[in-house]
């Protein structure tokens, strides 16, 4: 097969900081090319770079792509050429229709009017390729993030793709949505369209590519055939070393129970006869960790948000024990008052003040304790910062680094700090390692097994079975609004569980 | 997890870092500042910083800087107050009804038209906060509304005179209780002036000499010895030399006093308090603040309670100047306030922002006004000049902040 994108010496260079160093990626005609990294090992740079977002100029090296050199000056130029890149987080109108976010900017017009007919005709057309079967006109926020991410794809193809790259396509599509991408990903490949996909989620990566670039601290480490690779082999690449054990262990000490949850129901803000959360019951003991499984739309971060003070919800019902007495925790500051705390799960939305230091965020919750009287004592809150970035291993020179700038990884510290900083005895987790890279996985997994040594219960919510399966001591599924198992360690398995979250209401 | 190190009890001086903390978007705006400053004492041949154009500048601008204090808390919660004119003509209205036609003492007039413009505040905080109306929306209604509220009171003319003690407030100085002394060739200056100066300075060295220390003693980073005592120098000259100025001419005015007490109150509470820091997480991320347990309607309730009141002391002094309530009294200052606070860097999305910031910011516009009409330059190039620096400011801050993200 012939080369379609060669990328050779690719070098980029930020004010003090060598993102990309001598970068060599090439991408066959008509293959589907992995590219494999932890955080900040620089595949969004790269990708970058060769979109046009940094333009020709900016950086060093050539870019070859169908047997021509290109030095694109803007994105325009690169999607000119054929090259389309879908972001993680997707660019999409939500009020705007399915039609029109698919033509937007590269509109079905005659000397500047819109021609409806041919924009919904030519929509339904792509989106019958791309196997999304929603009506061209409905508002794209009436859809799932599932069918979002398909529209993102039938964009791309009405522009005439020819290298289609995916940045982190499945992060936030539940099994079902991601085994459809994937099948259309293959499709578009018998198709002739090649895609680069970057993903953390390394059991689709062997599953779909044909070929895995590892990029490791702005470096080409390896090119490998992905045929007979194991998702062991490809992290041993990322993290350059051999991650014999992808938990830390754990000997667990249980104790009494902590918090118990009775009957709680909780019915949709938006939609008053929509049942969230219903009836369930769950129990969480003093050094425990605890899993809640559920599929997109089980209602789970609704169950966790909805405890913690009502954050989410109308009507709710239900009781709440803590320490066998119960509790009533109508705000956040009553949750945070009994020792209950929730890390969300979209950090950047709802975790931090990025705008703020790591200093201010680690004392927004607990602020009260570092106060007398209303007035903060700055130099006890610098020294408590300093000493959760020490325990945290929060990679930063200092405290009053702004958070906006943090990995994934390390901003999510930042976030359990806080919550840490409140001292709870119920830790709730949202996704806490969502986006973020394998290494620092693993020290988020130690930091929540040390939390459980300290006598803290910590329900941990995943879309990653694997994580579920390795982390907790006992594991809920959740499946609409409804918990229908409960599993311990030695008998949970990813089958089970999902047999659970699949199951239907009765 | 281990906690407790022991503190190294760093010998002060010797622990200095490497980085002079010199940040471009706060200190930008001091630099303009100066630089305007000097332009315009230039132009106008040294008639800017003569002693009795600076107490004019102060007490011309006092009410409009006092209005920005209130702002830019306002701002930084990531909200606006577009009423802020209107209610200082209302509460400037209800003080001269209190006392010039009801006859109350003063002090009862000026306690009551502050309660007034906290309930002011307070009907508008309501819907921003509890409501969920866009303080926007509020506070253009609250602008028509007002400005109405204060025709009916004022029954459409002019009310006034008012008594002595409010008429100093705005206008008046400090008396020479301990007499003058003369100064060379700058002539006779009043010693109370200059003993306030010198204390001011006193008072600055020390508070930064102990936060110094305090970081030391922490092992945090501070700059160098020598561009401390280089900071503080800079600033004692500035301090003195205004001091000095004022000291010539008529003493200190009252309003700068008040000024000086509330720009130091504000500031604590701004950078010190629980309440300052939740302002700053409530426009950082208003969602996260929920989530950390913040309660923001009562925060957000809260800063447009203590805009109303400081409205209602602007109004006050406003009144007392003109010694008159008027019904046109107050028109245009929000907008005033508004380019104080984001000349003095503050950020549109909210979250960020600085009372002093702020009141650099009306000074800089201050200046403008002063020095332009100074070499009889016609009030429309002034309007054009001061539209071009808010401009210039806001473009600079977004420049400079896009230049350190990528």
């Amino acid at each position: 097969m012939t080369e379609l994108l060669g990328m050779r010496g690719i070098t980029k260079t930020f004010p003090g900081v060598k993102a990309l160093s001598d970068v060599t990626l090439s991408v066959r005609q008509g293959e589907i090319h992995a590219i494999c990294g932890e955080n900040g090992a620089g595949k969004s740079t790269l990708m970058k770079v060769l979109s046009g977002v940094y333009p020709h100029g900016t950086y060093d090296g050539e870019i070859t792509f169908d047997g021509q050199r290109c030095e694109f000056g803007s994105v325009r130029d690169s999607e000119r050429r054929g090259i389309v890149i879908i972001h993680q987080e997707l660019a999409l109108c939500g009020q705007l229709s399915i039609a029109e976010n698919i033509f937007l900017g590269n509109e079905r017009q005659q000397r500047g009017w819109i021609d409806w007919n041919r924009t919904n005709h030519e929509a339904d057309a792509l989106l019958k390729r791309v196997g999304l079967a929603e009506n061209a006109t409905r508002a794209v926020q009436e859809i799932g993030v599932g069918k979002q991410q398909l529209v993102e794809i039938a964009k791309a193809l009405s522009k005439d793709v020819k290298l289609l790259i995916l940045d982190e396509p499945t992060a936030a599509l539940n099994d079902d949505d991601s085994a459809h991408l994937l099948d259309l990903l293959r499709g578009l490949r018998d198709e002739g369209v090649t895609c680069v996909i970057i993903s953390h989620k390394l059991g689709e990566v062997t599953a779909i590519a044909d070929t895995v670039t590892i990029l490791r601290d702005g470096k080409t480490i390896e090119t490998l055939d992905a045929a007979g690779l194991t998702e062991e082999r490809i992290i041993t690449g990322m993290v350059g070393r051999d991650l014999e054990h992808r938990f830390p262990p754990r000997e667990p000490e249980i104790g009494e129970e902590v918090l118990r949850i009775e009957d709680w129901t909780v019915y949709s803000p938006n939609q008053a006869d929509w049942l969230v959360v219903d009836r369930a019951n769950l129990t969480l003991r003093r050094g425990e960790i605890v899993g809640l499984a559920g599929l997109m739309g089980a209602g789970r971060t609704e169950l966790a948000m909805s405890v913690f003070g009502r954050s989410y919800g109308k009507n709710i019902s239900g009781r709440i024990f803590k320490h066998g007495k119960e509790i009533d925790v109508r705000s956040v500051r009553d949750a945070v008052d009994h020792g209950i705390a929730y890390a969300t799960e979209d950090r950047k939305r709802y975790g931090l003040n990025l705008i703020e230091d790591i200093q201010r965020n680690v004392s927004a919750a607990g602020l009260d304790k570092l106060a007398k009287r209303g007035w903060v004592d700055e130099h006890a809150e610098h020294d408590t910062a300093n000493r959760y970035r020490r325990d945290l291993r929060i990679k930063a020179p200092t405290v009053n680094s702004v958070t906006g700038k943090l990995s994934g990884g390390n901003q999510q510290k930042v976030v359990l700090a806080k919550w840490i900083f409140t001292d709870p005895d119920v830790l709730i987790l949202d996704e806490p390692t969502r986006g973020i890279d394998v290494g620092a996985k693993f020290e988020i997994y130690t930091i929540i097994n040390e939390l459980a040594a300290q006598g803290k219960a910590v329900l941990v919510i995943s879309s990653e079975l694997p994580e579920l399966l390795g982390l907790c001591d006992r594991i809920y599924a959740l499946s609409a609004g409804r918990i229908t198992g409960e599993a311990q360690r030695e008998d949970a398995t990813q089958e089970l569980l999902m047999q659970y979250m699949t199951k239907e209401r009765e | 997890m281990t906690t407790t190190e022991a503190r190294p009890a760093a010998p002060p001086g010797e622990r200095s870092s490497r980085r002079i903390s010199i940040n471009p978007r706060q200190s930008g705006i001091y630099v303009a500042f100066a630089l305007i400053v000097v332009l315009f004492e230039v132009l106008t041949g040294g008639a800017l910083l003569e002693p009795q154009n600076i107490s004019n500048i102060i007490v011309q601008n006092s009410y409009v800087l006092i209005l920005a204090i209130g702002m830019i808390l306002v701002i930084i919660s990531g909200h606006i107050d577009l009423s802020a004119g209107s209610v200082v003509a209302m509460t400037g209205a209800v003080s001269a009804v209190l006392m010039v036609n009801w006859h109350l003492p003063w002090f009862w007039a000026v306690l009551i038209t502050v309660a007034v413009g906290a309930v002011i505040g307070a009907w508008q905080g309501y819907w921003v906060a509890y409501f969920g109306i866009p303080a926007f929306i509020v506070t253009l209604a609250g602008m028509l509304a007002f400005r109405a509220l204060t025709l009916t009171v004022l029954g459409n003319q002019g009310i006034g005179p008012f008594p002595d003690t409010i008429r100093t407030l705005s206008n008046g100085f400090l008396d020479g209780y301990l007499g003058n002394v003369g100064l060379g060739p700058l002539g006779g200056a009043d010693v109370v002036t200059l003993l306030a100066g010198v204390a001011a300075v006193a008072g600055i060295a020390f508070t930064q000499w102990r936060k110094r220390s305090a970081r030391l003693g922490y092992g945090q980073d501070v700059d160098p010895f020598a561009i401390f005592v280089l900071k503080i120098a800079g600033v004692a000259v500035v301090v003195l030399a205004l001091v000095v100025q004022l000291a010539r001419f008529k003493n200190l005015p009252w309003v700068l006093i008040l000024l000086t007490a509330l720009v130091l109150g504000y500031s604590l509470v701004a950078g010190k308090s629980v309440f300052g820091r939740h302002i700053y997480a409530v426009g950082g991320n208003l969602q996260a603040a929920t989530l950390s347990g913040v309660k923001v309607k009562s925060v957000t309730f809260w800063i447009f309670v203590n805009m109303g009141v400081l409205a209602a002391l602007a109004g006050i002094i406003f009144a007392g100047r003109l010694n008159q309530a008027g019904p046109t009294a107050g028109v245009n200052f929000e907008l005033d306030a508004i380019a104080a606070a984001f000349i003095g860097g503050a950020a549109v999305q909210g979250g960020v922002g600085k009372v002093v910031g702020a009141i650099t910011g009306g000074l800089i516009m201050a200046v403008i006004n002063n020095g332009m009409s100074l070499i009889g330059a016609p009030s429309e190039r002034v309007m054009l000049v001061k539209g071009v620096v808010l401009l210039a400011a806001v473009a600079y801050d977004i420049w400079t902040k896009r230049r350190a993200a990528s």
